[in-house]
């Protein structure tokens, strides 16, 4: 399967994306810069991490108008799978393919620490490989990570189960909502309506190696791979 | 065709979380001033274009905070002026 990693003026987890794919999966990866017109194949789009155009005017605002982006909007809209993570996330809320928006941490302090999630919803293709309400350390490295939506697409997402992840305290209270964030709900990760766009703001391409303090989020390039296989 | 400079205040929409605000709120009570209820941090942005007229000129810039300059699920914008260049 090949993925397509877009890089934005600013992108910095291009790279972690990269190696999650080729050497953590398996599988075929190719760049794409953010001028690029078409995806060269790609069979699902990586949105990376990172701090698009600086972040200027609102996070992720200038990058939803890259040119790559009406061609990403597309894939999306054929209901390819499109992976957004953090910096990505905040784009494809942006560009409408996910409801919402991503605001300054409530602690108003950049975050960077590995954190707990509970898996809400298994039957997504990004995340079948793991078990319902597992617990995974994935590390998060973000400023503007507060998720935030109007009551009435609050209601809906939960109502859909398209909360997929959400952050958890400790261990032994794996119930209590709670956010280093301040994220409504302590939502962590939603998918669209067609249930094919993932926006998470925790590193999964962070997580993909014991080694480096866990490999939680490989599950999450699995989840995608045995999808499109079956 | 005249050349205008359109003023925008782009405020966090009420009723959300507004720590940046609520931060600046505190520091100024510390300074003394006791009087502050609330504070929002916003942005104001400056366009400078040229259109037919000044009511022209407004209806543009309406126009681009709906598309860009403001996102509407967390900000509200007002046009604060319109003036000739």
């Amino acid at each position: 399967m090949k993925f397509g990693i877009v890089t934005f003026p600013g992108s910095n987890c291009d790279y972690d994306a990269y190696h999650a794919v080729v050497d953590a999966l398996g599988e075929e990866a190719v760049y794409l810069w953010h001028k690029d017109h078409d995806l060269r194949g790609s069979d699902v789009i990586i949105l990376p991490g990172g701090f698009s155009y600086g972040d200027y005017l609102r996070v992720g605002a200038i990058a939803r108008f890259s040119p790559i982006m009406r061609e990403v909007v597309a894939h999306a809209e054929r209901g390819a799978p499109v992976l957004a993570i953090c910096n990505g996330f905040q784009i494809a809320c942006e560009a409408g393919l996910l409801p919402g928006a991503l605001l300054r941490n409530a602690s108003l302090r950049f975050v960077c620490e590995a954190v707990r999630l509970r898996v809400e919803n298994t039957d997504t293709q990004f995340t079948n490989r793991y078990a319902d309400g597992q617990l995974i350390t994935i590390p998060i490295a973000h400023g503007d990570g507060r998720y935030t939506a109007d009551a009435d697409t609050l209601a809906r997402i939960e109502g859909e189960g398209r909360i997929v992840f959400r952050y958890v305290g400790g261990p032994g209270d794996a119930d209590e909502w709670w956010s280093p964030n301040g994220s409504m709900n302590a939502i962590a990760g939603i998918v669209s309506g067609a249930g094919n766009v993932l926006g998470m703001m925790p590193h999964p391409e962070r997580a993909v190696d014991d080694l480096l303090g866990s490999s939680d989020g490989l599950g999450v390039f699995e989840s995608i791979l045995s999808r499109v296989a079956a | 065709m005249s050349r205008f400079r359109v003023a925008v205040h782009i405020v966090p929409r009420r009723g959300l979380l507004d720590p940046q605000g609520k931060a600046v709120g505190d520091a100024l009570r510390t300074l003394g001033f006791s009087a502050v209820q609330d504070v929002h941090v916003g942005r104001h942005v400056v366009v400078e274009m040229d259109a037919s007229d000044g009511s022209a000129a407004e209806r543009s810039t309406r126009e681009m905070c709906k598309k860009l300059l403001a996102n509407p699920v967390i900000e509200d914008f007002e046009i604060a002026s319109v003036s000739t260049l």
